[in-house]
């Protein structure tokens, strides 16, 4: 048997770079080396995603391991907001008097476990997978060691590990139950039991039940998103994007892989976890639209959006479970959907931390007349919020409509009725900010200046939001090429 | 009377529980860490238990709970230095008084 080690290029050279970083960390006075660095090492990475996409599906270590392009579409999206994110640190970190050089490489580190877990089939490794980016996101967030930086990040860690815990316990369940631990053999375990025993056993209900609540602390679902506004708040602002993005979308990733593969069939299961996810997705994205009304610092608010959004993206994974095991249009809704909330959330926050930085304040109040002091960095961030709402011309309405509509394929109309009056509750706060930001007068005259790192890349997300939403076309392509995988 | 997998698998929810239950209920963050590796372990009587029954041939089960416990080792570590952190700037490890951000 080979090792097959080309297949691990992407994850092994990130990894070496990111132990270049702290290396080359302790020889050179010139910081900004280390986020140069880190760039090429996420550049490279993603070449070695990029030549294995189109390739035919593989697995190594035992199908432990899966290539295909549902992995590398979330490897390219982790890559991409890792760069993004590390581009947009550049101005915050480079006032740290120490450690700049391990917090690029815990970013790293937390993109290969993020890669890792949309890429395993297998119980351990995804248990694995999932603490290394979790534990480094963990340090990430008290990084600032002020008192509310290790207020986030003790919080984090200490929900953080309880949902694994629990996530285990299930884990033990199903392995108990079927006695594997790769997601394709527990599947054929599962089909092979007789239904009546299937059903007299409550392991496996209360198996897939203690699943969805340790995967739903990683998206941050109702009932467990309770640390998302505190830790969203805490943490340094570009840790805040990241988490909001990027770990979202690696929850989301594990969740589609390991609920269709493992539970996909019989119809019936499939059908339970997806009226499961139908039900918390209506709780979740409602219970975060309103509370995101009352907030008025911006990084809680977009806490709470980010919570009401992964109520839309829940939508899809809802689509999956009542969908049967060939249609792909709830697959490919969630992932186009995904790629767009990440440009436009990460876009967002970087214009936050370019204006945060300057006015050193976070309040909504304090961005009154923005859109005179700082006009680029106002207008960027108005594009944004107006691709959270879902209005066009932006990717927002574009992953709405795709995702939606798959909902209401599959006979979730309900669900859809929710999330439209969902998406008018939310218009509320984001053009709130959007009003404050142009209509109000200016607290002072004087001009936010803005670093070219920051402008670059905000330039780059406004972009990649506005192409998404005029021409779809080849990027749905992209997302349907995606999962027409699942190897099994 | 012998021991079967059932009495394992009560003894693991129990602590499961147990763990749970400290963990949601005491104030003090040290007690909560322990809280949490008392429910790791529960996990890992599960595993071992479900492995030595179900398949004693392979040791799929014992092998996870290793993992189980060294992935959980790396997790206290990172808790108790933000605990260290934590208690540099407020001198306290009480989890009521991190109270800093609300709503």
């Amino acid at each position: 048997m080979s090792l097959k080690l080309e297949l691990l290029t992407p994850e092994l050279s990130l990894l070496i770079f990111a132990l270049l970083v702290i290396l080359l960390d302790l020889g050179i006075k010139q910081k900004k080396v280390l986020a140069g660095v880190s760039i090429l090492g996420l550049l490279v990475s993603g070449g070695f995603v990029l030549t294995l996409w189109g390739r035919e599906s593989a697995s190594a270590f035992n199908g432990m391991f899966l290539v295909d392009p549902f992995a590398l579409f979330f490897k390219l999206l982790f890559l991409i907001a890792a760069g993004l994110v590390i581009l947009a640190s550049q101005d915050y970190v480079s006032k740290f008097a120490r450690f700049q050089g391990e917090y690029y490489a815990l970013i790293l580190i937390s993109a290969i476990g993020m890669m890792l877990l949309a890429t395993t089939g297998e119980l351990i490794s995804i248990y694995i997978a999932l603490e290394l980016s979790s534990i480094s996101l963990y340090i990430l967030t008290g990084f600032l060691k002020d008192p509310k930086s290790s207020e986030a990040g003790l919080k984090y860690l200490l929900l953080g590990a309880v949902a694994s815990a629990t996530l285990l316990y299930g884990m033990a369940l199903v392995f108990g139950l079927t006695g594997k631990t790769r997601l394709t053999e527990i599947a054929q375990a599962i089909q092979t039991i007789p239904l009546t025993t299937l059903l007299d056993s409550p392991a496996l209900l209360l198996g897939i039940i203690l699943l969805a609540c340790g995967f739903g602390f990683k998206i941050a679902c109702v009932p467990f998103q309770m640390w998302v506004p505190d830790v969203y708040e805490g943490a340094p602002t570009p840790i805040t994007a990241y988490l909001s993005v990027a770990s979202k979308a690696a929850g989301f990733a594990v969740i589609a892989r390991f609920f269709y593969t493992t539970f996909g069939v019989p119809d019936w299961l499939s059908l339970n976890w997806g009226i499961l996810f139908a039900s918390l997705s209506a709780i979740t994205m409602t219970l975060g639209n309103v509370i995101a009304i009352a907030q008025t610092n911006i990084k809680r608010m977009l806490g709470y959006s980010s919570i009401a959004q992964a109520g839309y993206l829940m939508v899809g994974l809802a689509a999956v479970g009542v969908a049967s095991m060939a249609d792909t249009l709830g697959r490919s809704g969630l992932l186009f959907f995904l790629a767009s909330y990440t440009l436009t959330n990460l876009g967002a926050f970087i214009a936050i931390i370019a204006i945060s930085n300057k006015i050193d304040s976070d309040l909504i109040d304090d961005y009154t007349g923005m859109g005179s002091r700082a006009p680029l960095l106002a207008l960027g961030l108005t594009l944004c919020l107006i691709s959270l709402i879902g209005l066009p011309p932006t990717a927002g309405l574009i992953a709405k409509i795709y995702i939606f509509n798959a909902g209401v394929h599959y006979g979730l109309l309900w669900l859809v009725v929710i999330g439209v009056i969902n998406s008018c509750i939310s218009a509320y706060y984001y053009l709130g900010v959007v009003k404050v930001m142009w209509l109000g007068a200016p607290v002072s005259e004087e001009k936010v200046p803005s670093s070219w790192a920051l402008r670059i890349v905000l330039a780059l997300t406004c972009l990649g939001v506005l192409v998404l939403g005029i021409i779809p076309g080849k990027f749905v392509q992209i997302a349907e090429t995606a999962v027409r995988i699942f190897t099994s | 009377m012998s021991v079967s997998l059932e009495h394992y698998l009560i003894l693991s929810a129990l602590l499961f529980c147990i763990g749970l239950y400290g963990a949601l209920s005491r104030r003090n963050t040290i007690v909560i860490l322990m809280s949490i590796e008392i429910m790791l372990n529960a996990v890992n009587v599960a595993l071992v238990a479900f492995s030595r029954y179900i398949v004693p041939l392979v040791l799929t089960g014992q092998v996870f709970a290793l993992f189980v416990m060294v992935v959980a080792a790396a997790e206290v570590a990172v808790g108790l230095a933000i605990i260290i952190a934590l208690y540099r700037s407020r001198e306290t490890v009480d989890v009521e008084q991190a109270d800093l951000m609300k709503g």
